[in-house]
């Protein structure tokens, strides 16, 4: 076997070629060459049921590259050993490699500063940090936090605790009938001048919405409140450049972008971080310990206490590496298409509902909807038997499901691997659904 | 598929029975059950005298396979003894867990015709949703006579 370490993902015949041509911002370039990618996705070649796997959750997770799977294994086989302590071989090998990741995340989003990447087993626990390490010391009743109906529970109930603990107020920017946040209300609510900080998805998990995350921003801090992106759809799926953003915290994990699960990013002003105590205590986050007090480590370390998810973050800079070559601008244009031939085929079909926006540009890879007289459960398990892998439930998206006062929703979400026959595969097995429900 | 959603199951589902509610007074008892993982919910009223099942009614949303479940539920249980439902409760959850001895029980009436989902480890907890809400119910109106 290839050893990873001499294994660039440039060997990967997908991105043959492909180099020279790199993101194109503004522009989706060339189409992908889907079957080259899916040659490099060994899961994707299985039958599920007696049918080919066509896999359409990756709003939940994505699948992972072989180069990925290899980066992790390799680091296994030839370099595992604890970070920034020991004086070997093995250490010094484990540290340049774990290191060399942070490295990897910070050019990706564009800032120059590795000690602003801190290490999170997701994005949840990124978020969590920040409502606990900033949010415990900054915010006092009467303050308010910004949230959207759109979000993931991730980016809400650790703002509820927050607001619970500290007398804070929770205000939300709402949705409009097709899964738009009504940018029209923001002025309003920032008049009172008490949003201190504002936490949005850049992408919805159960609708796909691509929001307009800078814009929210430049009026948030306008009026000088802070802002949070939740970005746990939207770094996979939508090109990422913080400085372009504008924004003072960004959270993702790296299992929904061909990375391993188990580890994410908490990207930060380091201003900010400095400011912050530390989200736990223990190893590898001190400068020194006495019997009773200790001081902290320079960042990024203040914030990772333990032994760190290492082969994780060595992962996750593979993926990086990956998607890179590929290009995020031609990723979203080619799952664009897709969601294009999807709600085409849909539209035609009686009895079906679609949620979110009308126009596929302004989606990722997500389509949620629902059949007249089917529970979502019953389309899943159906596509299930003829090898289609979809999400149905409310996607940890309640207040979603609440606005369009649905309990669920049937949703197939895209990624670069899937294809156009894929499309019309789930299309197919809806129509076994119908046959079974009438 | 077609051995999953039998037409029984599919009837139940659009036509389901006994649903509503109860008028309260001393005798109901209610309980509201919900799964969080997908959240289906049934919410079940028992009318029980003399530890018999006089009357049962839900009103619940869900997939074909948990609505479908609580309805045949309810149709085999009104004028059981409470001890009878515990049986068939003991039994519908053996054939869910592949029991095929369970699924032959004539008990079961109607109910068999769910056997199926026993293959669909994920759906188990549908079909179980209701009895999870009847055993809860039967417990509460014995706690109260005993009380």
């Amino acid at each position: 076997m290839a050893s990873p370490a001499t294994h660039p993902p440039t060997d990967s015949p997908a991105l043959a070629g492909s180099q020279s041509l790199g993101p194109r911002p503004g522009g989706s370039g060339p189409e992908l060459d889907v079957e080259a990618i899916r040659a490099d996705f060994p899961i994707l070649h299985q039958e599920v049921n007696g049918r080919p796997l066509v896999y359409l959750d990756n709003a939940a997770t994505s699948q992972k590259p072989a180069v990925v799977v290899e980066a992790i294994e390799g680091f296994y086989r030839r370099d595992n050993a604890n970070v920034h302590r020991g004086l070997h071989e093995l250490s010094r090998r484990s540290t340049e490699r774990y290191e060399g990741a942070r490295g990897v995340v910070a050019s990706w989003l564009g800032v120059e500063d590795p000690g602003e990447v801190i290490w999170t087993r997701g994005a949840t626990e990124a978020i969590n940090l920040v409502a606990r390490s900033w949010g415990d010391s900054h915010l006092r009743e009467g303050d308010e936090i910004l949230l959207t109906d759109l979000e993931h529970h991730s980016n809400l109930v650790p703002w509820q605790m927050l607001a619970a603990r500290t007398g804070a107020r929770l205000r939300y920017l709402e949705l409009d009938d097709e899964g738009e946040l009504i940018l029209d209300d923001l002025p309003r609510i920032l008049e009172g001048g008490r949003v201190r900080i504002a936490a949005i998805s850049q992408v919805s998990n159960a609708l796909g919405t691509l929001n307009p995350v800078a814009e929210i921003a430049r009026q948030v801090k306008a009026h000088g409140g802070l802002v949070l992106v939740d970005g746990a759809q939207g770094a996979a799926h939508a090109p990422v450049r913080i400085p372009d953003l504008g924004i003072d915290f960004y959270a993702f994990s790296g299992h929904k972008m061909c990375g391993p699960t188990g580890v994410g990013v908490l990207w930060a002003r380091r201003e900010l971080l400095e400011a912050m105590e530390p989200f736990q205590g223990g190893g590898d986050m001190i400068d020194e310990v006495h019997r009773d007090h200790s001081t902290w480590a320079q960042l990024p370390y203040k914030f990772e206490a333990g032994t760190p998810n290492i082969s994780g973050a060595i992962g996750l800079a593979e993926a990086i590496r990956y998607l890179n070559a590929v290009g995020a601008e031609r990723i979203l244009a080619h799952e664009q298409r897709l969601v294009r031939r999807t709600m085409k085929a849909l539209e035609a079909m009686p009895g079906i509902r679609l949620f979110g926006p009308g126009d596929p540009a302004h989606r990722a890879g997500v389509v949620s909807f629902t059949m007249e007289g089917t529970h979502p459960h019953d389309i899943a398990t159906i596509l299930d038997s003829e090898g289609v892998a979809i999400r149905a439930g409310h996607h940890c998206a309640q207040l979603v499901m609440k606005r369009y006062g649905v309990a669920a929703t049937a949703r197939a979400s895209f990624y670069l691997y899937n294809t156009e026959a894929e499309v019309d595969r789930l299309v197919e097995s809806l129509g076994t659904v119908r046959e079974i429900f009438g | 598929m077609k051995a999953l959603y039998q037409q029984l199951i599919l009837d139940h589902y659009r036509n389901p029975r006994n649903r509503g509610e109860l008028e309260e007074d001393g005798s109901t008892v209610e309980i509201h059950v919900r799964n969080p993982t997908c959240g289906d919910e049934i919410r079940l009223q028992l009318r029980v005298e003399e530890d018999r099942i006089q009357d049962i009614k839900f009103l619940g949303d869900g997939c074909s396979i948990s609505q479908a479940a609580v309805s045949m539920m309810t149709t085999i249980l009104k004028g059981k003894e409470l001890d009878e439902a515990f049986g068939v409760t003991r039994r519908f959850t053996g054939m869910m867990h592949g029991d095929e001895e369970a699924a032959r029980d004539p008990a079961l009436g109607n109910l068999r015709s769910l056997a199926g989902v026993s293959r669909f480890p994920v759906r188990v907890k549908c079909a179980l949703l209701g009895f999870e809400a009847l055993q809860e119910a039967m417990k509460k109106s014995r706690s109260r006579e005993e009380g």
